[in-house]
């Protein structure tokens, strides 16, 4: 079997592996990486657990091939936290219990830290709109869209302070 | 067993050599949201994948001279929604664009994804063919053009010649007046699969409607362009009778299948329903001042 080596940076380090051809980001990450905090869902792109950015793009990790990352950019929810100090999102998700099982979790606050990037003051329905990717069979998502929009409320806030 | 290979070509020229070589073996990838989930699932075992982001043209964005576009064909839709100009002239196409699956796909899939992957139900194609979108395709002998409503041939099936790959949409200049729009209709709010979806392009002068082009999905083994539909709405000032009879023009062109998302009789209904729903928005968007 002819491995391919590639040369990517993940969560700002320079990283290089080995894979098959075949294998999608997730199975490097999940495997060769150990970065297990991206979950496997449905391996189809209908569930979004498996969420990382790309060059800083949303994308599923399991509709992408390893080789693909070649020279490119990957951030994953390992990448999201400041060492030992959680994102306020993170932090957000645990005070307000918007997880129960949490397979879903680091795909929502991957893609919920994309979304306030992006848009920095969402409303309900943007949030919605955007975390219809990321499906999770426990909450209700409920508790989600709120941790989402109080984290972004707490963010503007500290914004406006530090002006 | 097969061992699959991996290209990643910067050229179009070393793409086109590489994917003819391989032959029937050989797929293009992308944004890889059909190739990855076909190959899971054991319906594709490609030998050679064919990686076409490392051609520049492939993922190029450009307002041209005249003031049309031309979009690589493996642009993301979320690429072309973040483009400063796009979306204000063709606000229709990039609806259609960014109604293909969830934000995350959306960073990946590509117009041209969309359309060679043959889906009669493919959002972006109805859009495109209202668009009037003509794609360059290239291979082993040679450049050619052809109209995007020529490209799909059957489910799952493309009009593209072995070793043809599908490079860039190019949409003409908007006179004055122009615009266009999408609707579909799905069972559910957000992320299914179009039971019909209608793209409507539309140029109006002093209230007079001087060019249309209809464009409608999931409703035939192909997306078709309705030119009854648009025949009717041309000379027009939208109103009632000419709605009605570009709707029933819909409904006609309409041979959809029966399943379990929508009915025969459903999809030829809601065909005319949303002509008329789309048009609307199409003409609100043409008329507006800015």
């Amino acid at each position: 079997m002819a491995k391919v080596h590639v040369t990517t940076t993940i969560n700002g380090e320079p990283m290089e592996f080995l894979c098959e051809p075949g294998d999608t980001m997730l199975d490097a990450l999940r495997g060769t990486l150990n970065l297990t905090g991206s979950k496997e869902g449905c391996a189809s792109g209908d569930c979004g657990a498996c969420s990382i950015t790309l060059d800083d793009r949303l994308i599923c990790s399991c509709l992408m091939l390893a080789v693909e990352s070649q020279d490119h950019e990957i951030r994953t929810i390992e990448g999201m936290a400041n060492g030992e100090k959680l994102h306020p999102l993170q932090q957000k998700f645990l005070e307000m219990a918007a997880l129960q099982c949490g397979i879903c979790t680091s795909g929502m606050l991957v893609a919920s830290d994309a979304l306030l990037k992006k848009n920095p003051d969402p409303s309900e329905e943007e949030v919605r709109f955007w975390l219809a990717g990321n499906l999770c069979r426990c909450t209700g998502y409920d508790k989600i869209v709120r941790a989402v929009m109080e984290t972004a409320q707490e963010l503007q806030n500290q914004e406006m302070r530090a002006q | 067993m097969t061992e699959l290979r991996y290209l990643a070509p910067t050229s179009l020229d070393e793409a086109i050599g590489v994917f003819a070589k391989a032959g029937s073996a050989a797929r293009i990838l992308a944004g890889g949201t059909d190739l990855l989930v076909q190959m899971r699932s054991g319906v594709l075992k490609p030998g050679v994948i064919v990686d076409i982001k490392k051609i520049p043209e492939m993922t190029a964005i450009e307002q041209t001279a005249d003031g049309g576009f031309r979009i690589g064909a493996a642009v993301s839709g979320m690429a072309l929604h973040d483009h400063a100009h796009f979306g204000k002239i063709w606000p229709g196409v990039l609806e259609a664009v960014n109604l293909i699956g969830s934000k995350q796909v959306q960073g990946r899939a590509s117009a041209g994804g969309n359309l060679c992957n043959g889906s009669p139900a493919g959002d972006s194609v109805p859009a495109m063919v209202a668009a009037g979108a003509i794609v360059t395709v290239q291979g082993p002998n040679g450049r050619r053009e052809i109209k995007v409503e020529d490209v799909p041939a059957g489910p799952g099936r493309i009009n593209l010649k072995p070793g043809e790959i599908l490079v860039s949409f190019a949409l003409p200049p908007r006179p004055p007046g122009s615009s266009d729009a999408y609707l579909r209709m799905i069972p559910r709010t957000e992320m299914d699969i179009a039971v019909v979806g209608v793209g409507v392009s539309l140029t109006i002068k002093d209230g007079t409607v001087t060019a249309a082009r209809v464009g409608l999905g999931a409703v035939a083994p192909t997306v078709l362009l309705v030119e009854d539909a648009a025949k009717a709405l041309i000379g027009s000032k939208l109103d009632d009778a000419a709605l009605a009879k570009a709707a029933a023009a819909c409904s006609a062109a309409c041979r959809p299948i029966d399943d379990k998302r929508g009915t025969i009789a459903y999809r030829t209904k809601v065909a005319g329903v949303l002509l008329k729903r789309t048009a609307a928005i199409a003409a609100q968007r043409a008329t507006q001042k800015n």
